[in-house]
């Protein structure tokens, strides 16, 4: 299933017939649904969202971690969570998939369907834009007159060759899709009536475990390299719902004064490390909002690579706000890791409202106006992200 | 930003280094990322011909050895003829979290996050033999480098210990020694990180030069960072023939 071809373009659309000959070194890229970055090279995967992807900066780097502060009733940051792993079913990447409250298995059966269908490809791809005014304009090319006649786009099904796909939340995907990759599960309550009590590093047990499984898998199936002889590299994705929340074990999110205020912040540098040393990228979820010790959330976003808040409008005064009507809520970038470089791509603004659609989910730019009359800045939308489908 | 980067040391940066020894520097950094001042001083003291030891806490050795390369070091090549000592913490951590128990009695210098719960004496012992000056060595000044502090006390460490283990270690490197330390901080104006505060306003005290990295107050900008700002220089005037 996975499509080898790091342009996407193959000799079997008659696009084009020229192939460029990969040397051996840069196998790295080769790998299903990664793309290495412009900037710093670093090997990038896509979060699930199109969108999403242009705010990080192309893409979340592999071996680093995304953190998503979830909004009040954990609606949007779920569906993030699930863009994240229908991404890498799509791509056919390995998953792993961990949570106290849900067996994983019911996580999966509920992932989003991936949308095949070729009118939306809307990226932000200087290539398919550039067609895309070829298309409009129906002037014959002057210049380069032999490529007029060779068809505008890749048609093909395999999409897993394009980076960033979408998806249909109003359906589920399909099980035939599920069966043909390789996931891996960790449900607390399962795990923690298997084995007896153990206690490493003064951790919570639950956190203990999870990075035990973790490593487990990652020595186990040679993400981190212990297989050289084994030529198809793969990706490990790691999904972790709601950590710090009651379920884990973990006191913080009811309690000004918790019993151990390390557990969490330690249990992230010790995935950090796991992280660094393999091919994976991981997705957790966090109730910040009901952790009441404020400095816990400073440590954590200081140990997590990428940290994005999502702040929705159910429930609060802004929902019946005139301004905010098309918009489900805001996203706040609280932080994106510099990676092999002395400086990161960060996008031009900061206040991104997201807007949820059957077949999409978009992040568009807010430009502020400070406005005399009201006490409050007006928000006024300017600039569109990505575009929106025509059907 | 740095401007362009020096390829070999220009005469002022090495009479800096003949009156700069004994000093600690603090980088702090604000609603920014202090860690260019990181690299630039790991490239800056490996160029002088000063024997490092680097405790890195946060980041893998290839992301400092890729930026060490634009900026004109290789940190393998200065591993390998023994000018840098490389702590990578991220490493040491996994060794003592997942290792055996026989390994973990050893002297890791992350053992503090298993056991000891607080002390740092393992990793205080292992600057100062990393440091100390064999027979065969031929650097300039020993420097210590740490990036970051702040992360010592996510990892359980009390404020108090770090502030031993800094004060240990200049009294190792600083003064019998005659090197310099760099650390690195974190700071912010609302924090509500109380321990953390005490850390970072102790050390502004302690230390002869404070680099502050700074947002812009007047909010996010996308093609100037920020601003540095020096406080506590000293004065070289005195130290002048």
């Amino acid at each position: 299933m996975a499509a080898l071809a790091t342009g996407g373009a193959t000799p079997s659309d008659g696009a084009t017939s020229f192939q460029r000959k990969v040397p051996a070194s840069s196998r790295l890229a080769a790998i299903a649904g990664t793309r290495p970055s412009v900037r710093h090279g670093q090997l990038l995967l896509s979060s699930g969202l199109p969108s999403l992807d242009c705010v990080l900066g192309g893409g979340l780097a592999v071996g680093t971690l995304l953190l998503i502060e979830e909004d009040k009733y954990g609606i949007y940051s779920n569906l993030l969570f699930k863009y994240f792993l229908a991404e890498g079913i799509v791509c056919g990447h390995n998953l792993f998939v961990a949570s106290a409250k849900e067996d994983p298995a019911d996580i999966l059966k509920e992932l989003p369907a991936p949308l095949f269908d070729d009118v939306h490809k809307n990226q932000v791809d200087e290539k398919e834009t550039a067609i895309k005014s070829k298309q409009e304009s129906q002037e014959s090319m002057k210049i380069a007159w032999r490529y007029q006649n060779l068809p505008k786009m890749e048609v093909s099904p395999a999409a897993s060759a394009r980076f960033g796909h979408y998806y249909d939340v109003s359906k589920t995907v399909s099980p035939e899709l599920l069966k043909s990759i390789k996931w891996h599960r960790f449900f607390l309550p399962e795990e923690m009536s298997l084995h007896p009590e153990i206690k490493t590093c003064n951790m919570t047990c639950g956190y203990t475990r999870l990075l035990q499984s973790i490593q487990r898998i990652i020595y186990q199936e040679g993400f981190d390299g212990s297989y050289p002889q084994k030529k198809q590299k793969n990706i490990l994705r790691i999904g972790i719902q709601s950590l710090g929340s009651v379920l884990w074990g973990d006191d913080i999110c009811c309690t000004d004064n918790p019993e151990d205020i390390f557990s969490l912040t330690k249990f992230l540098y010790v995935l950090r490390g796991l992280l660094r040393m393999s091919l994976s990228a991981c997705i957790i979820t966090v109730p910040a909002h009901l952790i009441q010790n404020k400095a816990i959330m400073e440590r954590v976003t200081n140990l997590s690579d990428t940290v994005v808040g999502l702040e929705s409008f159910i429930g609060s005064e802004r929902e019946t706000n005139p301004l905010y009507k098309d918009y489900q809520g805001l996203i706040h970038v609280h932080q994106i890791p510099r990676l092999n470089s002395l400086i990161c791509d960060v996008s031009g603004t900061k206040d991104l409202a997201f807007r949820l659609k059957r077949k999409q989910f978009t992040i568009e730019f807010a430009d502020h106006q400070p406005c005399a009359s009201q006490k409050e800045h007006i928000l006024t939308f300017k600039h569109r992200l990505s575009f929106r489908a025509s059907s | 930003m740095l401007s362009n980067p020096p390829s070999s040391l220009s005469f002022l940066e090495g009479s800096l280094l003949i009156v700069f020894q004994g000093k600690l520097t603090l980088l702090r950094d604000t609603k920014t990322d202090g860690s260019f001042l990181v690299h630039h001083f790991l490239s800056f003291y490996l160029k002088a011909g000063c024997k490092v030891c680097f405790v890195a806490l946060l980041q893998s050795f290839s992301h400092y050895n890729i930026i060490a390369q634009k900026l004109g070091v290789s940190l393998t090549a200065a591993k390998e003829r023994g000018q840098l000592v490389f702590l990578e913490g991220l490493k040491s951590c996994f060794d003592v979290f997942f290792g055996e128990e026989q390994h973990v009695g050893q002297t890791n210098p992350l053992q503090f996050v298993s056991k000891d719960g607080s002390n740092l004496k393992t990793m205080y012992e292992f600057v100062r033999t990393s440091l100390m000056a064999s027979g065969s060595d031929s650097w300039k000044c020993p420097v210590l480098l740490v990036d970051d502090l702040s992360v010592l006390l996510s990892l359980g460490v009390r404020p108090v210990d770090v502030l031993d283990f800094i004060h240990y270690c200049r009294v190792a490197v600083c003064s019998q020694l005659k090197g310099n330390i760099v650390v690195l901080v974190h700071s912010n104006d609302d924090s509500e990180d109380e321990e953390n505060e005490l850390v970072v306003n102790s050390l502004c005290h302690q230390s002869n030069l404070i680099l502050w990295a700074e947002g812009l107050a007047t909010g996010f900008c996308k093609d100037v960072h920020g601003q540095v700002k020096l406080a506590k220089a000293f004065s070289l005037l005195p130290m002048l023939p």
